[in-house]
């Protein structure tokens, strides 16, 4: 009987430990929030600030809002967003405003979080946002899009890369979406015949990882790569991919396809190290980043490539001077969650001077005369040259890449 | 066979940190009948300390390692004696209860403290890998250092309990506390040893498993923890070789099965055969049978 109860008591303490694990991420989020609060209205007041500077009114001004983790562990990609989506509004005011209107540009922390992305574009909106160009990570733009199609607000997300976020017709994006990522990707390999046998290691408990691994190997075949492993790693067990590895080193992999994030990268860059093994590594949008992680040993990333729309080390006079002003103010070289946002600031701005709307339109009147005007456009950006959206909301824009050579990425062209 | 051995040393690799860590999982339920859920975060303690001295204050990784083990002894002993020391009468739940409590604290003063970026680890193990037949299988300093630290352990932890006055106590406790009292032993003494060395194992574990793969956050006990919890039930909790015997053969069953089944099912496989073993010995591998009394 004593034994019965024993046993009893480790089941319920399994039971509770993983309800535990399962709660992690929540209890991550909250105890955020609370320094997320204090920064948050510390950022609005600052960009408030800004636009008094500039000079603009209250009346006759356009409202972007725009949302993203702040703090928190993806907060390098709301920062970014932010940041990117001030230079761009600056110099728009700068150059008089679109349609001679003074834009401003409000931004709050929404953690990476659904329930709190909601609450973050109620916020905007009592702040008298016209334009959204949010969310920054797909999870949260997910639980948002509802809400603007609801209210018809015109929304472009910079960086939600989920298929489905696109599917209202107010919704917009700038960034690849994660079918195209991977088909991007094959095409890419094939194009510039990197390699031909191609092993693939992906989180299968993700739907970005996994999305773009589906269409990677559903376009492989047409560009004459053979798939020869596919492995696959959980959010619960994302240190040890000496195995993985080890398969598709038999498999005889000439590269290896990593279509996840840059911490869990930083890991099998180490241990194929250690396994005395050397293929290409290819990743996507997830990886960049892998560079700023403090203390990795940046050798490990010799050669390592990845389909990123932007390099801040890219020649042409948009990228120099967006990174020059970017270093200047924030101290700090752009990603391409900087850029993403600074085009959509511009794709919003063509696309309003072919509407002809003003400020003074009620939101809903603004989103119905962007929707046409969106599929005209044609402009130049950080992200691509010659950016253009289908129907869907989907942009057309070439590919590009980037490869990691002496510890700097140096675009592919 | 050179790719089989190479997935039968990263199981044994794998298998002997859960090992580490089961071990502390092991003795303190041997002991005190608990289930000290904060152990894996002691883990990340032991983790975060060696991280601040050597990439933060460029201390060598010696002196880290020891902090490391100091922090995580002085950690253990006061977690019990705040948190589990006045439930000694309560009920079983309650104490498990308190026990998840602690590791929610110290993972949430983990967030706060550091933040909520994964920390990247710079391995403090400088030993040279091996390579064998002909380079085919490359056997890693770290993989080499932890089974190492894994059999040391074992061995001192049996000799400290058969050999010395201590070590008895610790036996005697865990078979009756009340009798052990009887005979003069200080119950409360030798508990709060045990959880000094299971403490003193979480901070060598936290060495290893951040040597092994180098990211550092406030959950990086956590799942370890977990695995090497099911270890310890799988080879029978409350038995010091069961524990390594449970180690090991997850590590391996979870490789293995990864390697030639899928890499999708490999969890699934790893605790189906948990699973199996718990219905055909209900105690674990190792486990003792006890006899009930009518």
């Amino acid at each position: 009987m004593k034994m019965k109860r024993t046993m009893c008591a480790a089941m319920a303490a399994a039971m509770a430990v993983s309800a535990a694990g399962c709660g992690n991420s929540a209890s991550t989020s909250e105890t955020t929030a609370a320094a997320g609060g204090s920064e948050t209205t510390a950022a609005a007041g600052g960009s408030e600030t800004a636009a008094a500077d500039s000079g603009a009114s209250a009346e006759g001004e356009f409202v972007l809002g725009g949302s993203g983790p702040l703090t928190g562990s993806a907060a390098i990609y709301g920062n970014a967003v932010k940041n990117g989506g001030q230079i761009a509004v600056d110099e728009i005011n700068a150059a008089g405003g679109i349609n001679g209107h003074q834009v401003k540009w409000i931004f709050e922390d929404d953690e990476a979080d659904a329930e709190k992305a909601v609450n973050a574009y109620n916020t905007l909106k009592d702040g008298g946002m016209q334009m959204f160009v949010g969310t920054t990570t797909s999870g949260a733009c997910m639980a948002v899009i509802a809400e603007t199609e609801n209210d018809n607000m015109f929304q472009i997300t910079p960086s939600g890369s989920t298929k489905d976020i696109t599917a209202p017709a107010n919704v917009f994006r700038m960034c690849f979406s994660d079918p195209a990522q991977g088909t991007k990707s094959a095409e890419y390999i094939g194009q510039n015949k990197l390699a031909t046998k191609v092993g693939v290691i992906y989180d299968n408990s993700d739907a970005y990882s996994s999305g773009i691994y589906e269409n990677f190997v559903k376009e492989a075949p047409n560009q004459g790569i053979e798939v020869v492993g596919a492995e696959s790693f959980n959010s619960e067990s994302k240190t040890d991919f000496k195995t993985q590895l080890q398969k598709l080193k038999d498999a005889g992999s000439e590269l290896v396809f990593l279509p996840f994030y840059y911490t869990e990268a930083s890991l099998v860059l180490k241990q194929a190290n250690e396994m005395g093994w050397a293929p290409k590594f290819f990743g996507c949008d997830g990886m960049d980043g892998i560079l700023s992680l403090p203390d990795f040993d940046t050798s490990l990333a010799e050669g390592l490539m990845l389909l990123t729309p932007f390099s801040a080390d890219a020649s042409d006079e948009l990228t120099q001077n967006f990174v020059a002003k970017y270093k200047e103010a924030y101290g700090d070289t752009p990603n391409q969650f900087a850029a993403d946002a600074y085009d959509a600031v511009y794709v919003i701005k063509a696309a309003a001077e072919t509407a002809g709307i003003t400020p003074d339109m009620s939101v809903s009147d603004i989103t119905d005369a962007m929707e046409p005007a969106m599929l005209e456009v044609k402009m130049d950006g950080l992200t691509g040259k010659d950016i253009s959206f289908d129907e869907e909301g989907e942009p057309n824009k070439a590919p590009k890449a980037v490869e990691i050579v002496s510890g700097a990425y140096k675009s592919l062209e | 066979m050179s790719s089989f051995l190479s997935y039968l040393i990263n199981g044994i690799s794998l298998g002997s940190v859960y090992a580490i860590i089961a071990l502390g999982y092991t003795m303190v339920y041997g002991i005190a009948k608990m289930l000290n859920f904060a152990h894996g975060d002691v883990i990340m303690v032991g983790g975060y300390t060696v991280f601040i001295c050597t990439s933060m204050l460029g201390l060598p990784p010696v002196v880290g390692i020891l902090a490391a083990v100091v922090i995580c002894t002085v950690l253990g002993v006061l977690i019990e004696r705040i948190a589990y020391k006045p439930l000694r009468g309560a009920s079983s739940l309650s104490v498990l209860i308190t026990a998840i409590g602690v590791s929610y604290f110290l993972q949430n003063a983990a967030l706060l403290l550091f933040g909520a970026d994964t920390k990247s680890f710079q391995s403090v193990i400088s030993i040279p890998s091996i390579t064998l037949m002909n380079g085919e299988v490359n056997v890693s300093g770290v993989t080499i250092a932890t089974v190492v630290s894994c059999a040391v352990i074992l061995i001192g932890l049996t000799t400290f309990i058969n050999r010395t006055k201590t070590g008895q106590a610790m036996l005697a406790v865990s078979e009756d506390k009340g009798a052990a009292t009887l005979m003069g032993i200080n119950v409360n003494r030798t508990i709060a040893i045990t959880f000094a060395i299971g403490s003193a194992l979480a901070a060598i574990a936290g060495v290893l498993l951040c040597s092994a793969y180098p990211v550092l956050s406030s959950t990086t006990g956590a799942m370890p923890g977990i695995k090497a919890f099911t270890a310890a039930v799988f080879g029978g909790i409350g038995s010091i070789p069961g524990a390594l015997i449970g180690g090991l053969v997850m590590g391996v069953i979870e490789n293995l099965s990864k390697a030639y089944i899928s890499s999708q099912l490999s969890d699934a496989i790893v605790f189906a055969v948990l699973i199996v073993v718990l219905l055909v010995k209900p105690t674990g591998l190792m486990g003792k049978q006890i006899q009930e009394k009518v």
